[in-house]
């Protein structure tokens, strides 16, 4: 099954029949920059299939602890799996999706899908958000409507955004790249092209997780009319601190409260919970088992950071936190469906060919403006002490009382009061 | 779908039937203290066999990998041309013969069911050998082994060098059962190991290992049970503290390495850049997360498995029968005939996903029994016979050999067998 030719087709057939769209571009010679509309609709009998292979899983034993430490739980699995095949309807998330204007269109010779809504307030301040592994443009579709639309929420129209949510490549409807090189620094670029391509001249860059990353990248490349960013998964761990994790310890002497917190995270992390970043860096293509098993899948997907497993596992077990079953689901049948969990590993891959032995939270040495949101149950909370040293120009930094790494699809009211305060001071340089 | 239980039953019936298991020589008083040992047959439902081939039949692949190379891992197209002759032309009952033609038991120990093969040599004063599989093998790696070390006369050895073998499945491992509780790391195998020999009556004997059969058999030289002679190691743990502090540092190397020392910290220290050892950090920290997929796809588990360091110089070429691809698929079903993709992963996390390498962590100063050693070329690194001496204080038997990989039993019988005799003599 090609996971996305039926909705290429799709794009084709409607991009043809709407000659608006070559209004958007601009055409250079021989480069195509058509923006093309794009609708989700995965064909019914992909669906069949999904459920009949989730129906048919064959089990590992039980992990033979009563913890997490062995990984994601066979009751959380199995409660996710009776779920998915019960009672997930991907129709639901599709007309989600396709309520929102979707596009496609061609950067570097790959198909770069996105969400594009216009606010209706004038000097509305372009934003580009970019999501992260394991996540999708499924994680921003709640912050969606309080950006661009804030006085429905509470808000001021001046506090208004224009959002642009791309499918980094590989993942979701974006094109899966046939050759290497796809890193966070050609991501950036791209992103450039992508705001230049829709006509914003001003605007900022905002992430968590990879969409950190290329949001921090794109203001070391200051491309023109990027203002600032902000992020909620900041890079700023100093250099002594990173050697002493890259090593298993022990931590530098004089740590405040917070910078120790942030330690015993890291740390934490680094010793039992980086396995899988390690696999991905390394061999993705080894994973094939997450390509042929939707429960197999599932479970890789879950296990991001041990936080997160922790509220996904009681969301499972019937509790009400920051994510439903559905927001869950809805997010791997995106994988599922798309085929992307090879393509989207390599992103791991593809960066460490690049890297220089730093680690993924070293400090960059960005200097436009960022502003920082610290959520507790973040792979790390970023300690303010370490942000201003991180980012000469920190134009904001809070430390949230909830949420963790998927922020913004968590606690969308919180994250979405971070990022007006947060960009509220580039506002008058529009 | 619990896939052992078909053959449990199997198990029981034949034991039922075959009274002449209470003749296994020096047998205990059975079944009363539930150290019985029972005979086992490998008898897989066809309905097992069909399931798996309409599996790898509906397999969904992902896109091929983006380089020309091994190092995003295993290549689209060899996975795919393995995996289809696994669904079609690659025959399980062959493999089922190649076990069935050798006498195989099952005993409880410590509260596991444990397989294992048992091959007396016709020869009198043979000496008994017990040898230990790795991950991703199992039974099937040592095999070939059988005849020649039971049987030297055959293979251009002496009567006097002949053993009698056993050769268990490691908890958790092929026919052995599953452990449903922590704790079964390799001293806690060592200590099974050490009353399976006891309860086949064998007072004198020997260990062998490569692999996680290594630290296993270390750990019985550690333990130095009643009886055990001495070890022999194809994967010993010889890195010195100095040169396991560089590696985790990434520094450079410490001065003053002799010309194999070099050779062995730049082995080492390359494997560690290539990340040759992901497999490990993963089953290490969370073998019950890349469990589901293992359990449920076998062209997820063929990669997952192939993806050890050890099969990257494999080329499945039929023509060879040495590197058949039958050979690689025996054990590959084996894993999944069992559903032992998770079960086997938690070794790893028994040992926080470490290497084996390392002298320190693996105690070796502790151990005084004689230990030997033969070193493979193409096994993860080449342990220096200077290094190998400051690790094991009664190193009875250095050796390098020419040829042969990680599974140097699977690889090189004839020349692994000969190690062995050479590497035992001084013991007998």
């Amino acid at each position: 099954m090609s996971g996305t030719s039926p909705t290429r087709r799709d794009v084709l057939a409607t991009s043809a029949a709407v000659g608006a769209v070559s209004l958007l571009s601009e055409r250079v010679a021989a480069q195509d920059n058509t923006i093309r509309p794009f609708k989700v609709n995965v064909p019914d009998d992909q669906l069949v299939d999904l459920r009949r292979r989730i129906a048919a899983t064959r089990w590992p034993d039980k992990e033979t602890v009563t913890d997490p430490s062995q990984g994601v739980q066979l009751v959380t699995v199995q409660q996710l799996a009776r779920y998915w095949a019960a009672e997930h309807d991907w129709r639901k998330c599709e007309a989600k999706l396709n309520a929102l204007p979707q596009f496609t269109t061609e950067i570097d010779g790959l198909d770069i899908h996105f969400i594009h809504v216009r606010s209706k307030h004038d000097n509305a301040l372009p934003m580009i958000v970019t999501h992260g592994w394991p996540g999708s443009i499924i994680e921003q579709t709640k912050i969606i409507d309080p950006l661009t639309n804030p006085t429905a929420h509470g808000a001021s129209a001046a506090d208004a955004f224009d959002v642009v949510i791309p499918s980094l490549p590989g993942y979701g409807f974006s094109g899966k790249p046939t050759a290497p090189g796809w890193t966070p620094v050609t991501i950036a670029r791209a992103w450039a092209t992508l705001m230049q391509r829709l006509g914003y001249t001003k605007y900022v860059a905002q992430g968590g997780d990879w969409g950190n990353a290329v949001s921090e990248v794109m203001a070391l490349q200051q491309p023109p009319g990027l203002l600032g960013i902000h992020t909620n998964m900041a890079a700023t761990v100093p250099p002594e601190v990173s050697k002493a994790l890259s090593v298993g310890g022990p931590p530098p002497a004089a740590l405040s409260a917070d910078e120790k917190h942030a330690w015993d995270q890291l740390d934490d992390f680094y010793k039992h919970g980086l396995g899988y970043a390690q696999e991905m860096s390394n061999r993705p293509q080894t994973l094939y088992g997450i390509a042929d098993s939707p429960v197999g899948l599932a479970a890789w997907m879950l296990d991001h950071d041990i936080r997160s497993y922790g509220m996904i596992a009681r969301v499972f077990d019937g509790k009400l936190e920051g994510l439903t079953r559905d927001d869950i689901l809805d997010n791997v049948t995106l994988y599922w469906l798309t085929n992307t969990a090879i393509s989207s590993a390599r992103l791991y891959w593809d960066t460490t060919q690049i890297s220089t032995g730093g680690g993924f939270f070293d400090v960059r040495g960005v200097n436009l403006p960022v502003a920082v949101s610290a959520f507790p149950d973040e792979i790390y909370a970023a300690p303010k002490s370490w942000a201003e040293k991180a980012y000469p120009k920190l134009i904001h930094y809070n430390k949230l009382d909830k949420g963790g790494h998927f922020a913004a699809w968590e606690q969308p009211q919180l994250f979405v009061e971070e990022v007006r305060a947060g960009f509220r001071p580039l506002r008058k340089s529009i | 779908m619990s896939a052992t239980s078909p053959m449990r039953r199997a198990v029981l019936a034949i034991a039922a039937a075959a009274s002449m298991v209470t003749f296994l020589p020096g047998q205990r008083a059975a079944a009363a203290d539930g150290n019985e040992i029972r005979p086992f047959h490998v008898s897989i439902p066809e309905e097992q066999l069909a399931d798996l081939r309409r599996r790898i039949a509906a397999t969904r692949w992902p896109d091929r990998e983006t380089v020309d190379d091994q190092s995003q891992g295993i290549q689209l197209a060899k996975l795919q041309a393995l995996v289809r002759y696994w669904g079609t032309d690659y025959d399980w009952r062959k493999a089922e013969a190649k076990l069935n033609a050798l006498p195989q038991y099952m005993t409880t120990i410590d509260g596991v069911d444990i397989h294992f093969i048992h091959v007396r040599s016709r020869h009198p004063n043979a000496m008994p050998l017990i040898m230990t599989h790795g991950w991703p093998g199992s039974v099937f790696e040592l095999l070939k082994t059988v005849d020649p070390l039971t049987n030297p006369t055959a293979h251009g050895g002496r009567a006097e060098e002949a053993f009698d073998l056993v050769m268990p499945s490691m908890p958790g491992y092929g026919f052995s059962g599953k452990p449903t509780g922590p704790g079964w790391g390799p001293d806690r195998i060592a200590r099974a190991w050490a009353e399976l020999m006891n309860r086949l009556g064998y007072t004198r004997y020997v260990a062998q290992g490569g692999d996680w059969g290594s630290p296993v058999s270390s750990a019985m030289a550690r333990q130095a049970p009643a009886g055990l002679k001495g070890i022999h190691i194809n994967l010993p743990a010889t890195v010195p503290a100095e040169i396991a502090k560089a590696l985790n540092d990434g520094g450079p190397a410490p001065a003053g390495l002799s010309e194999k020392e070099r050779a062995a910290f730049d082995e080492l220290s390359a494997a560690a850049k290539m990340g040759n050892r992901s497999y490990a950090a993963i089953m290490g920290t969370r073998p019950q997360t890349i469990g589901y997929a293992l359990a449920d796809s076998p062209a997820g588990l063929a990669a997952w498995m192939l993806g050890h360091p050890g099969f990257a110089a494999w080329t499945y070429d039929s023509s060879d029968p040495e590197k058949s691809p039958d050979e690689v698929l025996d054990d590959m079903s084996l894993y999944w005939l069992t559903n032992s993709g998770t079960s086997s992963g938690r070794l790893y996390w028994e040992y926080a996903g470490r290497s084996p390498v390392f002298a320190g962590p693996e105690m070796t100063s502790e151990i005084s029994l004689p230990v030997a050693i033969t070193v493979f070329p193409g096994e993860s690194y080449q342990a220096p016979e200077t290094w190998a001496r400051r690790a094991y204080r009664n190193l009875i038997y250095f050796h390098e050999v020419d040829k042969g990989g990680h599974f140097a039993a699977w690889e090189q019988p004839e020349l692994f067998s000969a190690e062995l005799r050479a590497a035992f003599r001084p013991l007998r």
